[in-house]
């Protein structure tokens, strides 16, 4: 059975192909395209940040009583990606090449140092805390739109 | 289960790692001048003083400096426990090799021994410091995995090379005999094949496929290599040790299996690169091909070089040895070393503006905070140099002082583009602090 660290480290790598996929059609000044995969991005992104911040986050905070911990720093960085989303898109509708690719150019770096937390550490502690509620979180996790 | 001490929140106040990268081009640029005034007997003779002298304002001043700010940053933020006191350790640790660098090269060039002492033990208290604190840092550690791992053997290396380069510091500077000659060796050995390579390689195995969007390297290889590396480096010590110095067949054959390590890491680095999955140019990342480049020829050079010491028939073993160390130094780890100078600081000025501005505000991205086009300025006049060096090498009369002179402009440069960062980022954090309303921008 796959466990809940190793689906959301896929849902990751997910997010890693729709963003440089968007990065890459703004690079070449395809509009069009970069508009299609822009959305696709955000909609994992999202994705990930409502399976993490609405089921996974509260059931570890939940069984180990600890809301003020790590889960809420990286809510916080959510917030942070959301913000540089925000202004991503701002820049997609403006065409403005130059000032999405140093946006996405911060994105990715704020990204991966996040994902390499989550990865690293608190995916661990999630599988060691949750796991035994495996099964139902990940039909939970499959079910977030 | 769950650490009370376990933070996954950011790392220490910006002044700590910055404090590291800001001097680094100084000292590359004292070597640049060094490297002039001495002209080409500097690089005539592998251990002239001045070759000495120029070496270490690399190793330590440059690259030390930078490899112990990063750190300093990167190990809290990615393994989950802080430095212990990280104001204190950094001010303690930055001057006391900052300072010691500049005694110690100056007791080289200026033939001052109580220099080269005070240097030598400046460097002794300010390295003891990190080491002291990044063990505590990594002993907490809420999980003992991969990147902590890796950072341990390269933490021990730290430690066995400056074990090592004191007994030199003895020799040289209290005329103190050497317990075994076999340190002449073992000193530049721990220092570059362990701690500089062993943090390059242990680092590279995580940031490579994060920062670039590469696939994975080979799982063995990220999980056995740093283990290896170091048991292969026992043995070659262990070997030089009983043999006093002298390369025997287990020496040599150590020595070849680690350069052939380097050698593959080199090669699937670049071919994990070259099907990344971000296409964008990306200084980083020519900085890192270039760097992987002189990491492939430096361990050839110095594979052969052991195995076949008279292979050499037009240069001299000096020049070749003079040549590997400009490969390693300069070409790998330096290349490896801007190129990541460029995602850390404009990184971090964006991370630490971020958190000033209001909710919903943004601060100026990382390309507003260092153009691409000053970093690919500096990272041509750095593989200028690079060139040059090489060049000098081999042909010390005719390359010397161009090579110097392209050395101290590629540092200059450098520092013009750190301080560019820390200019937006005083700009930004003066922006924010006179803005009592959120607004779009701050």
């Amino acid at each position: 059975m796959t466990g809940i660290g190793e689906y959301m480290i896929n849902h990751h790598k997910e997010c890693d192909e729709v963003f440089a996929r968007a990065e890459e059609a703004v690079g070449e000044a395809d509009w069009a395209r970069a508009q299609a995969r822009f959305d696709a991005f955000t909609r994992q992104m999202d994705r990930h940040f409502d399976m993490e911040g609405n089921v996974l986050f509260p059931e570890f905070e939940n069984k180990t009583g600890h809301a003020g911990g790590p889960t809420q720093v990286m809510r916080m960085e959510h917030d942070q990606m959301r913000v540089v989303m925000h202004e991503m898109r701002a820049a997609l509708e403006a065409k403005d090449a130059e000032q999405y690719l140093g946006l996405s150019e911060t994105f990715l770096v704020l990204m991966q140092q996040h994902n390499f937390k989550e990865e690293g550490i608190l995916y661990n502690m999630i599988d060691q805390v949750l796991g035994d509620q495996g099964e139902k979180l990940l039909a939970q996790l499959d079910s977030v739109a | 289960m769950i650490q009370a001490g376990l933070q996954l929140e950011q790392g220490p106040p910006i002044s700590v790692p910055f404090r590291f990268f800001l001097a680094a081009p100084v000292f590359l640029l004292l070597a640049a001048a060094a490297l002039l005034w001495q002209g080409p007997a500097a690089f005539a003779v592998r251990l002239s003083p001045a070759a000495v002298a120029i070496a270490h304002l690399v190793a330590l001043g440059f690259m030390a400096m930078v490899m112990i700010g990063a750190m300093m940053q990167m190990l809290p933020v990615l393994q989950g426990s802080p430095v212990p006191r990280p104001r204190a350790t950094a001010a303690v640790t930055h001057a006391g090799v900052g300072l010691g660098t500049l005694a110690f090269a100056a007791g080289f060039l200026f033939g001052e021994p109580w220099l080269l002492r005070a240097g030598a033990l400046a460097l002794a208290a300010g390295f003891l410091a990190f080491v002291v604190a990044v063990l505590v840092c990594l002993a907490r550690a809420p999980r003992q995995n991969r990147t902590v791992g890796s950072m341990w053997l390269v933490l021990a290396s730290l430690l066995v090379a400056v074990v090592f380069g004191l007994m030199l510091a003895s020799l040289f500077g209290w005329g103190i005999a050497l317990p075994n000659q076999a340190a002449h060796s073992l000193h530049p050995g721990w220092s570059l094949l362990g701690w500089t390579g062993l943090l390059v390689t242990g680092m590279g195995f995580e940031l490579v496929p994060m920062l670039q969007m590469t696939a994975q390297y080979p799982k063995p290889m990220a999980r056995y290599m740093g283990a290896l590396l170091l048991a292969l480096l026992a043995l070659w010590s262990a070997a030089l040790w009983i043999d006093e110095g002298r390369w025997g067949e287990v020496a040599v054959g150590c020595a070849v299996a680690t350069a052939a390590a380097y050698a593959l890491f080199a090669v699937v680095t670049v071919v994990l690169q070259q099907r990344r999955r971000r296409r964008l140019a990306d200084v980083t990342l020519d900085f890192w091909r270039v760097g992987m480049l002189s990491l492939f020829g430096a361990s050839l050079a110095w594979g052969i070089r052991v195995a076949w010491p008279g292979a050499w028939a037009g240069a001299s073993p000096e020049s070749m040895d003079i040549l590997i160390g400009v490969l390693a130094m300069f070409g790998f780890a330096g290349s490896v070393i801007s190129g990541m100078l460029y995602k850390i600081m404009p990184f971090l000025a964006w991370f630490h503006l971020q958190s000033m501005c209001g909710p919903g505000v943004l601060a100026p991205n990382m390309k507003k905070i260092l153009p691409d086009a000053r970093q690919r300025l500096q990272f041509r006049s750095q593989v200028l140099a690079l060139a040059l060096l090489c060049a000098a090498a081999l042909w010390p009369g005719l390359f010397v002082y161009p090579a110097a002179l392209a050395l101290a402009a590629t540092a200059v440069l450098l520092e013009m583009n750190l301080l560019a960062v820390v200019r937006a980022y005083r700009d930004g954090r003066a922006r924010a602090a006179s803005q009592s309303a959120p607004r779009d921008s701050c």
